[in-house]
């Protein structure tokens, strides 16, 4: 998080966005993707709305990723409102990790907390660095992201059902890449999961059902053997 | 201006979304089926984010450094390296390749 918020601070100063610009982002929408998703549609010279749209369908996955951890954390109304600008990939896999209510509210605020200073903090340092860089890309800072995502969805792919929504979400979000606007195709590749579930849920029906066949056959081959003890 | 108004509409709606996920009430997530969904669509996310960031430039597929620097992230999350260790593989394996001119 600390490179890719150095990653970030470089990409937005290097794509136009002055400094506090870079840094307001940072503190207001915290969260990476949608942030790498704005500054890229800006810098290409998208209109701002679209960008924004982009940005925001990025950002969309929190709330599902608030879902979880309203459940988990079992937060006072009161306390919503503040956590809610910590709710991200990065706290939401700590957090979800934990064995106890307990241990995921610490590792939710150690995590946030940590992260929000941190990603700030590079954010500023790579905004100013970013003139002393030159060509960013020549440090390799734009494999920071990838590889941040990847970190994070290795844990998650523990059965076959998680591995098929990841590689149907990949065919879908390079597939639909070339012919839909920007950030659309990642709206697109979330479709994979509730397609692999319904799958799953056919798949399953059907095994129930000829299970249901076989007991019939089963139920027939005892009464035709009844029935040939009848005729002896 | 105009990006000034693309800062504040991403600040205002990203965080809207997260605080939409906190606000559900919890009985929407007592059906089996709902908890399955949200437990995957981050998979799905995270999976589509990870590919475009690597394999995409624009609206073009292309294969440069960064797969490389992908790869080398994975080898690391197989070796159970640390998560700031899988993401320093990437950055430099990355830079490593285009120094080489890959």
């Amino acid at each position: 998080m600390g490179l890719s918020g150095f990653a970030f601070g470089v990409t937005s100063a290097g794509g136009g966005l002055t400094l506090p610009q870079t840094c307001v982002l940072s503190l207001l929408v915290f969260t990476g993707a949608s942030q790498f998703a704005l500054v890229g549609a800006l810098a290409a010279g998208g209109n701002p709305f679209t960008a924004a749209a982009g940005a925001f369908f990025l950002g969309v996955r929190n709330a599902f990723y608030g879902l979880r951890l309203s459940q988990v954390l079992a937060l006072p109304r009161g306390i919503r409102p503040l956590a809610a600008q910590w709710v991200i990939d990065e706290t939401t896999a700590v957090t979800l990790a934990q064995p106890t209510r307990r241990s995921a509210r610490i590792g939710f605020t150690v995590t946030g907390l940590s992260l929000y200073v941190l990603w700030n903090l590079t954010t500023f340092l790579g905004a100013l660095g970013a003139k002393a860089l030159g060509d960013t890309d020549a440090w390799g800072l734009d494999a920071a992201g990838p590889a941040v995502f990847l970190a994070l969805l290795a844990p998650m792919l523990k059965t076959t059902t998680e591995r098929a929504v990841a590689a149907l979400a990949v065919l879908l979000g390079l597939g639909l890449l070339p012919v839909l606007p920007a950030g659309v195709p990642v709206l697109a590749a979330a479709l994979a999961a509730p397609a692999v579930l319904y799958l799953e849920g056919r798949r399953r029906a059907d095994r129930a059902q000829s299970d249901a066949d076989d007991v019939r056959e089963d139920a027939h081959g005892d009464m035709r053997g009844d029935a040939r003890e009848e005729d002896r | 201006m105009n990006i000034w108004i693309a800062v504040a509409v991403t600040a205002l709606g990203c965080y809207a979304v997260k605080l939409a996920g906190l606000l559900v009430p919890a009985g929407a997530l007592e059906r089996p089926l709902v908890k399955r969904l949200a437990a995957l669509l981050p998979v799905a996310l995270l999976a589509a984010l990870t590919a475009q960031q690597t394999f995409a430039d624009g609206h073009a597929l292309v294969l440069d450094a960064r797969a490389a620097g992908l790869a080398a992230a994975a080898v690391a999350l197989v070796l159970r390296a640390p998560f700031l260790l899988v993401v320093a593989a990437a950055v430099l394996v990355t830079a490593g390749v285009r120094a080489m001119g890959g």
